[in-house]
């Protein structure tokens, strides 16, 4: 289980987030909708732990632990894991190498013992396999020369690759093409269980037909504005976000 | 190729005292008083029970020295070095010398834990006394490999040898190509390990033979130990192919070590030298305290039509290193080519390059450099690209990359082109790029420490280099890679 009381986050100097409550309990899936610059990015870096991002209030525990007080790689560790909306180049990095390394770096932290080349690579087969992914495109330099909907995927594998208890999902949607939305949609939607939780950040109510979630959170400027069934997306699809302009309404 | 894996299995299987017999007559302690005078020179020839010609080369090379100042040109500092506080022949003492693993430096240790080398070779290389001897840089060692692989190397025709050896054995190649590439009075440093030079090795491929396997000299300097001052010299003769990989390691100093080492490579025509690097030698600790000033003269010269040098050069090590591992283009339609990876992290000063001298028409040379510069350390590529007036249609490519990690290091490109003739392609492109906190962010969200996705960003970045190495050498060098650039972060 997430719980977010609180939260309060700088980025040099501007306040974005301020008063951020969010509680998501295991197996379930909470989107979270809000206008452009309400925070959204912001909240899953600060989940990430992106240095950049100072949290000056409030707190965050994961499964119990205080999350503000782990390292990137500690969270990664500890299973939270973010598909960024902007995926990074790694120049020269073989997609395969660094899909290795990091899998390996998690098992590792967890204790379990690392992928031996083949079954590493038959894992990376079958999963890449299911989000439709050229093994090709794997034996290329990470992220670099990808189409927007490509990194969207490679993200997903990466997910998928990691096995993380907290998923977190900034915008994974923006740039997938019909076919591949449904593709990465089946992809999510494997890996909803009972231990995972899963943060689906969007625009757009057509990725939520997909992926179903259990709640629907609105952001506005930098604390939850609402809180809802799937039934709210709908709602903000056809009233937009005009409401939450300038009104500090309060929490669910 | 895998008479590298071979030369790994001969050593396993070498009986542990037979080697530590051999090896224990090596080690008794010889030491030549300190700085340099004539008598210094004739002491070093006579240890090696050197041919007359061969002191008054070096005699020669002395007088020589006496009369030249130190370079001051490169973009690196240090305290005056002060030649007469030097031993210049000095073999290690059995007597001295950490005793047990306990007392040797955990941060030594655990570099060469990191390097996958295995704890009884960590005794031998740190110098501790009654460690069985296996070691492996004993493997890599010229005459080690010599010894395993002379029959084999022989049957071709191959002299592989230690200098020493070369110098008794086969002087009238020794005569002809000793100092024809690099002369007597080419530098400072130069000249100097033209009066002193110690070991190192000697390579003869004769007409027409493509060398059967890797040959591979493993450098070390001991805490007490000789060869500072390295020479090696290789010989392809026409139509002849060798690959040739020397490693060089250091333990860890307090004071800074001098080694200047000469490197001269002979391609006759239609012959080819792959001549690689992995150069680790002591860096100096954290303050910038101790290290190994690598002033280093390596030359290749393509004599012959149509021959090809090929200099690959992994640079993590030394306090500074100064070293332009360079071609002369003589022969018509040759090739020379320069492939480098140069590391910087801490204190460490890196002034390094290339130098592609066009002489002969329808030359072409190539030249890739990743420079990449992490805590205080400043990383230089300096290179020179000539064209002689004759010449004509020489060609160059040259790219520069520099990868910053941090805010406090700086990368430095210094070209110098000179082209006399009006036909000569020379192409130069450079970046500077830095390792972005988002990228690194990034990497930490996927599990990887910091450490981890640094080696793996910089392993990316010199990536076109790395391959140019043998196979072998690749996935230790990856490694090492990732060991120097440990701390450059946070
Ligand atoms: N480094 C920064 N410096 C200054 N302001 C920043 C910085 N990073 C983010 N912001 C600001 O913080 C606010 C929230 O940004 P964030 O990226 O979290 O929004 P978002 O909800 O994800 O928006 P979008 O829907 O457009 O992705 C924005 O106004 C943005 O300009
Ligand atoms: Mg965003």
């Amino acid at each position: 289980m997430l719980e977010i009381k609180n939260l309060h986050a700088k980025v040099d100097g501007r306040e974005i987030l301020n008063g951020l409550d969010l509680t998501l309990p295991a197996g379930e899936v909470h989107a979270i909708m809000g206008p452009n610059g309400s925070g959204k990015s912001t909240l899953s870096y600060v989940l990430a732990g992106n240095e950049d991002y100072e949290v000056t209030e409030g707190s965050i525990t994961w499964n119990g632990e205080d999350l503000l007080d782990m390292e990137p790689d500690e969270r990664a560790a500890a299973g939270v894991f973010l598909a960024f909306q902007y995926p990074m180049e790694i120049p020269g990095v073989a997609t395969m190498t660094f899909l290795r390394s990091a899998v390996n770096a998690v098992r590792k932290a967890r204790g379990e013992e690392e992928f031996s080349t083949p079954d590493f690579l038959r894992t990376v087969k079958e999963k890449a396999k299911q989000l439709q992914i050229d093994i090709e495109m794997l034996r290329r330099p990470l992220n670099v020369g990808f189409s927007g909907g490509e990194k969207k995927r490679n993200e997903i594998l990466q997910m998928s690759l990691l096995e993380p208890g907290l998923c977190i999902l900034d915008e994974t949607d923006s740039g997938l093409d019909i076919d591949a939305l449904r593709i990465v949609s089946d992809g999510v939607n494997a890996l909803r269980s009972p231990e995972r939780s899963m943060l689906v950040i969007t625009h757009y109510q057509r990725l939520l037909n997909y992926i179903v979630p259990d709640r629907v959170h609105v952001l506005s400027q930098g604390r939850v504005a609402r809180s809802g069934g799937p039934e709210l997306a709908l709602e903000l699809e056809k009233s937009g976000y005009a409401e939450y302009g300038q009104d500090e309404a309060s929490a669910a | 190729m895998p008479a590298v894996e071979e030369t790994v299995e001969r050593v396993k299987e070498i009986d542990v005292d037979k080697y530590k017999y051999g090896f224990s007559t090596d080690i008794e302690s010889v030491k030549a008083p300190k700085g340099l005078n004539e008598d210094i020179v004739r002491f070093i020839s006579a240890k090696k029970e050197e041919p007359e010609w061969m002191l008054e080369w070096r005699l020669e090379a002395y007088k020589r020295w006496r009369t030249m100042t130190e370079p001051t040109w490169a973009k690196v500092h240090y305290p005056k070095i002060d030649f007469e506080d030097l031993y210049y022949y000095a073999a290690p003492k059995s007597t001295e010398g950490p005793k047990s693993l306990d007392e040797v430096d955990p941060e030594l240790l655990r570099t060469y834990e990191k390097l996958g080398i295995p704890l009884k070779e960590q005794e031998v290389l740190a110098g501790v006394q009654g460690a069985p001897k296996v070691a492996v840089d004993a493997v890599f060692d010229s005459v080690s490999v010599v010894t395993t692989f002379r029959d084999e190397l022989a049957k071709a025709g191959v002299i592989f040898c230690s200098i020493s050896e070369a110098v008794k054995d086969h002087p009238d190649l020794v005569k002809k190509y000793l100092g024809s590439v690099v002369p007597v009075t080419d530098n400072f440093y130069a000249t100097l390990n033209s009066a002193v030079f110690s070991d190192g090795s000697f390579v003869y491929v004769p007409e027409g033979v493509r060398c059967p396997m890797e040959l591979s000299t493993y450098f070390r300097i001991n805490a007490e130990n000789t060869g500072q001052f390295e020479r090696t010299l290789i010989i392809a003769d026409k139509g002849s192919y060798v690959s040739y990989l020397e490693g060089c390691t250091a333990p860890m100093r307090d004071e800074n070590q001098l080694h200047a080492a000469v490197v001269e490579l002979v391609a006759l025509e239609d012959a080819e030298i792959k001549y690689s690097t992995v150069q680790n030698w002591y860096p100096g600790d954290a303050e910038g305290k101790g290290g190994v000033y690598n002033f280093v003269t390596k030359r290749g010269d393509c004599r012959g039509d149509r021959s090809k040098i090929s200099w690959t050069q992994v640079e993590t090590g030394s306090a500074i290193t100064w070293k332009y591992p360079s071609c002369i283009l003589r022969g018509h339609g040759s090739r020379g080519e320069f492939y480098s990876i140069a590391i910087s992290n801490g204190y460490q000063q890196v002034d390094s390059g290339t130098k592609m001298i066009h002489l002969g028409r329808d030359t072409s040379s190539r030249i890739i450099s990743k420079g990449i510069a992490a805590g205080f350390s400043d990383n230089t590529y300096r290179g020179l690209v000539s064209a002689h007036r004759r010449a004509t249609n020489a060609r160059n490519f040259t790219c520069c990359d520099s990868l910053l990690i941090g805010n406090r290091c700086g990368a430095h490109t210094v070209p110098y082109i000179e082209a006399k003739n009006a036909s000569a392609t020379f192409e130069h492109e450079a970046t500077t790029s830095k390792i972005s906190d988002d990228q690194l962010f990034y990497c930490l969200s996927r599990g990887l420490s910091e450490e981890e996705a640094v080696a793996l960003i910089v392993n990316g970045f010199v990536r076109d280099v790395l391959q140019q190495l043998p196979m072998e050498f690749m996935a230790e060098t990856q490694k090492l890679i990732g060991i120097s650039l440990e701390g450059s972060v946070g």
